[in-house]
């Protein structure tokens, strides 16, 4: 992290700069402070839409810069949040299950708190004893390393295989689709250990923080996100700079002439597709503890496609465009299907928000795509006035995921 | 003098077509060879072959001092034993400036975690400034490759060619879309380039190919016709009848 690096991407201070004053606003603001401006809940949703944000730096990056368009990265997302939720479920539980306990003539075993803890948990699925995946559960810091081992070898290990064989531009956005897909199916079975439909709840209550208020837990998460966020954009500025961002960049836009200069491209997918996934996982980790519960609906694939509009929303190949578009797209999206959007009344029909909001969302999506694929991180070229080169509208590049000479920055 | 490439006894067939047909080829470390013939006669295929691109269903591909075969690696390792190719149609990054374009091309270490920490010292600017001098984009350094001309593109590929420091290298129709100095510089260029390497050169255009002067192999409908120089393959009535008859 040397000078040189900040002061070739001076972006990076920029957002660290905002990122800054807006937490310490929405601190000053919030009900942990007194002021309660920001309503707790209110608080909680700005965290997890920089966990959100942390996500689509993550899509930016295999997207944007690479050329993967994966449409699975909000699976890496939520096993990370599975994985944090197994030791808080699994903690808490244990918590409760002593309290209650402790009141009875003889102390329990440790046998017997264990079963008790496992019928608490798995009583919903008619189950009564902690599957082999709960073996670590107990423990905060084996399941921190498990959010970032279990996405990062599954991406590993899908990667290998499908950049392996050469799979690119529109199949891969598939084959990404279907092992999300599989992953939620299986999750929704009872028998997968994980409680099926139900999933982990209960997440924002921290074992060993019981007497902590909710309006502190919130603050506290909404400072962790922000740092995760804060770190996941210098990280991903410094991959995406000098060398490795040359090649990256250069295997979006031809990948077999970057063959030809003797770089792996396999390797490099690999390696883009699996720390992706592992910024995904932690930022998964973070969101899930404040939004307090779980499921394998998490999983749907359209989670990942709409990771994806964000980013084409905000504007892909630039670090604060995907941010951007996270933030704005979805706490709009939180606003109107929330049922606070007000609905219009037309005289011979009502648009009800809710049920419009994703006709609405689509069609930006769409027109984004067409008229303006610069997304709104475009708007700070207007700014400062930076001109692309005049290539007729032609690609830069012969393959998919190549940007339109329309996307192309300086 | 022992071949740096020989390629014996090759075939490829694409959907039932045959593109090579029991092709030989040889080349020494350092020698320069024009490779003539029709549209259509294999030239690139025969390129693809070299550089792992295209499998050929038989024949063997052996390269260097150790004659290793090359079937079983693929092109970023071909590339990296010192297989450099430049492409019919300019091929660079245009999204990026020609410094970058360059600095990817400088021979270094290539894997992902070697690159991700790898940052220019002044050795490399140095490097990367004298070949920008050597294809004459000095002045373009910082421009962005797509805003550079047809000619100057060919050059910046020829620059980063250079870059890789190969130790053979196959070049396909260069002179396509460059006015008559800029071929004059090329001719130069790859004369000089073949006294410390091998290099062979594809080119359907025969002043092109007089002025390098040099050993000329003639591949027609996938294998070797004639081979010797200029003068001698152009009297082979075989020669005169693909080129001329028809
Ligand atoms: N990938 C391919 N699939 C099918 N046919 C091909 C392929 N590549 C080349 N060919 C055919 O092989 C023949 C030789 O092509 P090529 O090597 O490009 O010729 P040249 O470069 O000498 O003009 C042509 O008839 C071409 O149509
Ligand atoms: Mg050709």
């Amino acid at each position: 992290m040397s000078r040189t690096f900040l002061a070739k991407n001076p972006s990076v201070l920029w957002f660290l700069l905002i990122l800054s004053a807006f937490t310490l606003g929405v601190t000053l603001l919030s009900d942990a402070f007194g002021l309660d401006i920001v309503s707790t809940s209110f608080v909680k949703t700005l965290g997890k839409t920089l966990c959100l944000c942390l996500v689509a730096l993550a899509m930016d990056l295999i997207w944007g810069y690479a050329g993967i368009l994966s449409l699975g990265h909000m699976a890496f997302f939520a096993i990370g949040g599975y994985m944090i939720g197994m030791w808080l479920m699994y903690a808490r539980t244990a918590e409760i299950v002593a309290g209650a306990m402790a009141s009875e003539a003889l102390p329990a075993t440790a046998e017997e708190l264990r079963n008790a803890i496992a019928s608490q948990i798995f009583g919903v699925v008619g189950g009564s004893d902690l599957p082999l995946i709960w073996s670590f559960a107990h423990s905060f810091w084996v399941q921190l390393l498990l959010v970032v081992l279990v996405p990062g070898l599954l991406a590993l290990i899908f990667g290998w295989l499908a950049f392996r064989s050469r799979v690119t531009g529109v199949y891969l956005s598939i084959l990404t689709q279907a092992m999300t897909l599989a992953l939620a199916l299986y999750l929704f079975q009872n028998d997968s250990g994980l409680r099926g439909n139900n999933g982990l709840s209960g997440l924002q209550n921290i074992p060993g923080l019981a007497d902590v208020s909710q309006a502190d837990l919130s603050i506290w998460f909404f400072w962790a996100s922000a740092l995760a966020l804060g770190l996941g954009y210098v990280l991903v500025a410094w991959v995406a700079s000098g060398k490795f961002g040359s090649v990256i960049r250069a295997i979006r836009d031809d990948e077999q002439r970057v063959r030809f200069l003797g770089y792996s491209v396999e390797g490099y997918k690999l390696f883009v597709f699996t720390l992706t996934a592992i910024i995904a996982a932690i930022a998964g980790a973070l969101y899930y503890p404040q939004a307090g519960i779980i499921n394998p609906a998490e999983l749907a694939p359209i989670a990942s496609i709409y990771l994806a509009v964000w980013v084409a929303i905000g504007g892909r190949g630039r670090l604060y465009g995907a941010v951007i578009g996270a933030a704005f797209v979805s706490l709009l999206s939180s606003w109107f299907t929330g049922g606070r959007a007000p609905s219009v009344n037309l005289g011979f029909y009502t648009i009800n928000w809710v049920d419009w909001w994703l006709i609405l969302l689509g069609l930006a999506f769409v027109m984004v795509t067409l008229f303006a694929p610069k997304g709104m991180g475009g708007l700070f070229d207007l700014l400062t006035k930076i001109a692309s080169p005049d290539r007729k509208g032609a690609p830069l590049g012969p393959d998919d995921g190549a940007l339109m000479e329309k996307e192309a920055q300086k | 003098m022992s071949a740096l490439l020989e390629v014996s006894g090759v075939s490829v067939t694409f959907d039932g077509f045959r593109a090579i047909n029991n092709l030989s080829f040889s080349i020494g470390a350092a020698e320069l060879r024009a490779i003539i013939g029709p549209n259509g006669a294999g030239k690139t295929t025969f390129m693809d072959i070299v550089t792992g691109k295209t499998r050929p269903d038989k024949g063997r591909v052996l390269w260097g001092e150790r004659s290793q075969s090359l079937l079983s690696f693929n092109e970023a390792q071909i590339a990296r034993m010192g297989v450099g190719r430049k492409f019919q149609r300019p091929t660079v990054f245009e999204d990026q400036s020609v410094s970058d374009n360059l600095m990817m091309a400088l021979k270094a270490r290539r894997g992902p975690f070697s690159v991700l920490w790898w940052r220019p010292a002044q050795e490399h600017r140095d490097k990367v400034a004298a070949l920008a001098a050597e294809v004459g984009l000095s002045e373009q350094l910082a421009r962005k490759a797509g805003e550079l001309s047809h000619g100057q593109k060919q050059w910046l590929e020829i620059g980063m060619l250079l870059a890789q420091e190969p130790r053979l290298l196959l070049v396909d129709e260069p002179a396509a879309g460059m006015t008559l100095a800029e071929r004059e510089h090329t001719t130069k260029l790859l004369v000089e380039l073949a006294k410390t390497r091998a290099v062979v050169v594809v080119e359907h255009d025969m002043e092109f190919v007089r002025r390098l002067n040099c050993k000329v192999t003639v591949l027609h409908e996938g294998s070797v016709l004639a081979e010797g120089s200029l003068d001698h393959v152009t009297k082979n009535p075989d020669v005169i009848e693909v080129y001329l008859g028809r």
